[in-house]
């Protein structure tokens, strides 16, 4: 596991809106994203979860404050420049799927892949497989209309990954899921996170979610004001080290609250 | 990979463009019906003004002379104003470069039917020994049995309108009396007055014009001779009457029944309002379309698709809708043109219209496509994590 983050964002500022109705929803916020991570951001309605996630994710430009992914900084990049480095570098799950109603599933996966490059053959193959890694080789030519709400987010899960980003972010995954398929979701990306390597970063309100976490960042008001480390990442040694928690402005000292040993696989689990 | 260099696989995006257009089958069909309405409209609307013009310059394009002397301001071959005389011919003949010269006489009458009442006619009085014009499309009878005593050829689509049954059939035009000795097939009169073709001294006499007399000097150039330079020569000698070449005599036909009557702007603008009808409806469905699917190019612009990704989507949407509207469209309008063959309004459709109409509905569903793409360039990825 690297010590390197994948995603630094520093002093983050967003104001939205103008004159008397202006508000910033984020107040100088400073974040990083490892890769073998899966990080929760939770808070309440309206605590600017989605704002930073959106920044994150390089779909928002910050007020003020630098996003570096990695290694590139995305200040002053063209909007062109910003989607060619979200298709390199990050896969989204949304909270309500956002599948094509009109594409199978393994169409849904090769869409996105298509976007990112990899087309013919290769797209197919990848497609199959991403679906297959999250157990829905069974499903690949099912159209989402004809999928339950697990099912479709599996596919949302396979199309996050398989243009193999180095970050995947996640908005309400499990908002729309009932609880065994909640569970299911976030076993899933628990297990792509660690056994992929990928940086996973959830944004949630879901209780049920907390088990599955690595870290948990508690965001209100536009301020992060807590951290939590929930398991403790080989990376932390060095983190420590380094004299970093990988959350800018909060010393929070890690704390190692379960482990992964013993977790079942996603597909162990279904 | 560099940002921007995608490699170009179309699979996927004509896949999305299909099925996007196959989701709400009855917008589909109204995006069809539009289109296959306006190729329909189109394809008629210039069908009738090729075939229009054909039959308003067939008798030009068959006649065999480089150069025309008409009256000063002749406005078509029915109409050739005043009467010319041997006075021009002579002059014509004397010009360097000036082969042959054959008088055409080409003139309004009245047909007095058999059985009673009248119809107006053309009376085309030409010599086919002039080498000049001659009856063609002849199906029965000969030059030689036009020449015979009150010989005439007709149109045989025209029979009823003239009200004789055909070959022997007698009539009168004026005063003097005409036997139909032989047939001509697909002359058509765009002022729906039928051609009759006769010798041009029979048309004088039918006619009671002076001898000599003729509406037009159809002159042939010799080998190799430089038409501009005859014609120049020509008008000097046989001013004030015009020389004209073969297509300034079109021209001046052309213009004078299809704009000067009106005729031809109706089909023209007959045809650019199927175009504007067409382009509206596709342009709704379109909009509608791009409208309704918003949310998913916001999904793969938040994935980092290019903007150009999904114009292609969009544009690929208005080419199949092209494409299978031109199909269905063409498909109508050739039974139109089928069921119209021998009318009184012929519809052509040639190869050239054919390419046309397709440019010209691939040209009205990329435009259309317009007011969809002006949506997608207003979408905001954001909006995938708000709604």
């Amino acid at each position: 596991m690297s010590t390197t983050p994948v995603l630094e964002a520093r002093g983050i500022v967003k104001e939205l809106g103008q004159g008397a109705g202006k508000v910033i929803a984020v107040k100088g916020v400073d974040i990083s994203l490892y890769p073998g991570e899966l990080a929760l951001l939770m808070g309440p309605s309206g605590s600017g979860k989605t704002t930073l996630i959106s920044i994150l994710g390089c779909i928002l430009s910050p007020t003020a404050g630098a996003v570096t992914i990695g290694g590139i900084e995305t200040a002053g990049m063209s909007p062109d420049a910003l989607a060619a480095l979200r298709r390199q570098n990050i896969g989204y799950i949304f909270q309500s799927y956002n599948l094509f109603p009109t594409l199978t599933a393994v169409e849904n996966v090769r869409i996105a892949l298509d976007v990112a490059g990899v087309t013919g053959p290769a797209a197919i193959a990848r497609a199959t497989a991403a679906l297959t890694d999250v157990g829905l080789a069974h499903r690949l030519n099912s159209y989402p209309a004809n999928l339950s709400g697990g099912e479709k987010q599996r596919v949302a899960v396979a199309r996050a990954i398989a243009s193999e980003p180095s970050i995947v972010l996640a908005d309400e995954p499990t908002a729309a899921l009932d609880s065994e398929n909640g569970h299911g979701v976030m076993r899933l990306l628990s297990d792509i996170a660690h056994r992929q390597n990928r940086s996973i970063l959830v944004v949630t309100h879901d209780p049920r979610t907390l088990q599955y976490a690595d870290r948990v960042i508690h965001i209100e008001d536009g301020r992060i004001v807590k951290i939590e480390q929930r398991a403790k990442p080989k990376r932390n040694a060095a983190a420590q080290a380094h004299g970093s928690d990988g959350v800018g402005g909060h010393e929070g000292k890690p704390r190692r609250n379960r482990s992964n040993r013993g977790r079942k696989t996603a597909v162990q689990a279904r | 990979m560099e940002p921007g260099r995608i490699p170009l696989d179309p699979t996927m995006i004509l896949t999305l463009a299909f099925r996007n257009l196959c989701h709400d089958r009855i917008r589909l069909a109204v995006t069809l019906i539009g289109i296959l309405f306006s190729v329909v409209l189109v394809a008629v609307q210039l069908g009738l003004y090729i075939g229009s013009s054909r039959d308003i310059t067939a008798l030009i394009d068959n006649a065999k002379g480089e150069l025309w002397i008409t009256a000063y301001g002749a406005k078509s071959f029915e109409d050739g104003g005043t009467l010319l005389t041997n006075k021009e011919r002579h002059q014509a003949l004397a010009t360097p470069g000036v082969k042959s010269v054959a008088p055409v006489l080409s003139v309004f009458a009245e047909w007095r039917k058999p059985s009673g009442g009248s119809t107006r006619v053309v009376v085309v009085g030409a010599d086919v020994e002039d080498g000049g014009l001659a009856p063609f499309n002849v199906v029965e009878g000969t030059w030689e049995d036009i020449k015979a005593p009150d010989g005439i050829a007709v149109d045989k689509s025209y029979l009823a309108d003239l009200g004789v049954v055909g070959m022997g059939s007698t009539a009168q035009i004026s005063e003097g009396r005409v036997r139909v000795r032989a047939l001509t097939n697909g002359i058509r009169s765009f002022t729906q007055s039928p051609y009759v073709f006769t010798p041009i001294a029979r048309a004088r006499a039918l006619m009671h014009f002076p001898e000599q007399t003729t509406s037009f000097h159809l002159v042939k150039l010799e080998d190799g001779a430089d038409i501009e330079q005859v014609r120049k020569d020509l008008q000097a000698r046989v001013s004030p009457a015009e020389v004209l070449t073969k297509t300034e005599m079109i021209n001046r036909s052309l213009v004078q029944w299809l704009f000067n009557t009106g005729a031809g702007a109706a089909l023209i603008g007959g045809a650019l309002l199927g175009t504007l009808v067409g382009t509206v409806i596709v342009a709704q469905t379109l909009y509608s379309s791009t409208k309704d699917h918003i949310n998913e190019f916001a999904t793969l612009r938040a994935l980092g698709s290019s903007s150009s990704y999904i114009y292609k989507v969009i544009l690929a949407q208005a080419a199949m809708s092209a494409g299978l509207g031109y199909l269905l469209g063409m498909a109508i309008a050739m039974l139109l043109v089928y069921a119209a063959q021998g009318s009184a309004l012929p519809i052509m459709m040639t190869p050239a219209l054919a390419a046309g109409l397709l440019a010209l509905t691939v040209s009205m569903c990329a435009i259309s496509a317009v007011s969809a793409i002006f949506k997608v360039t207003k979408i905001d990825p954001v909006t995938v994590f708000t709604r």
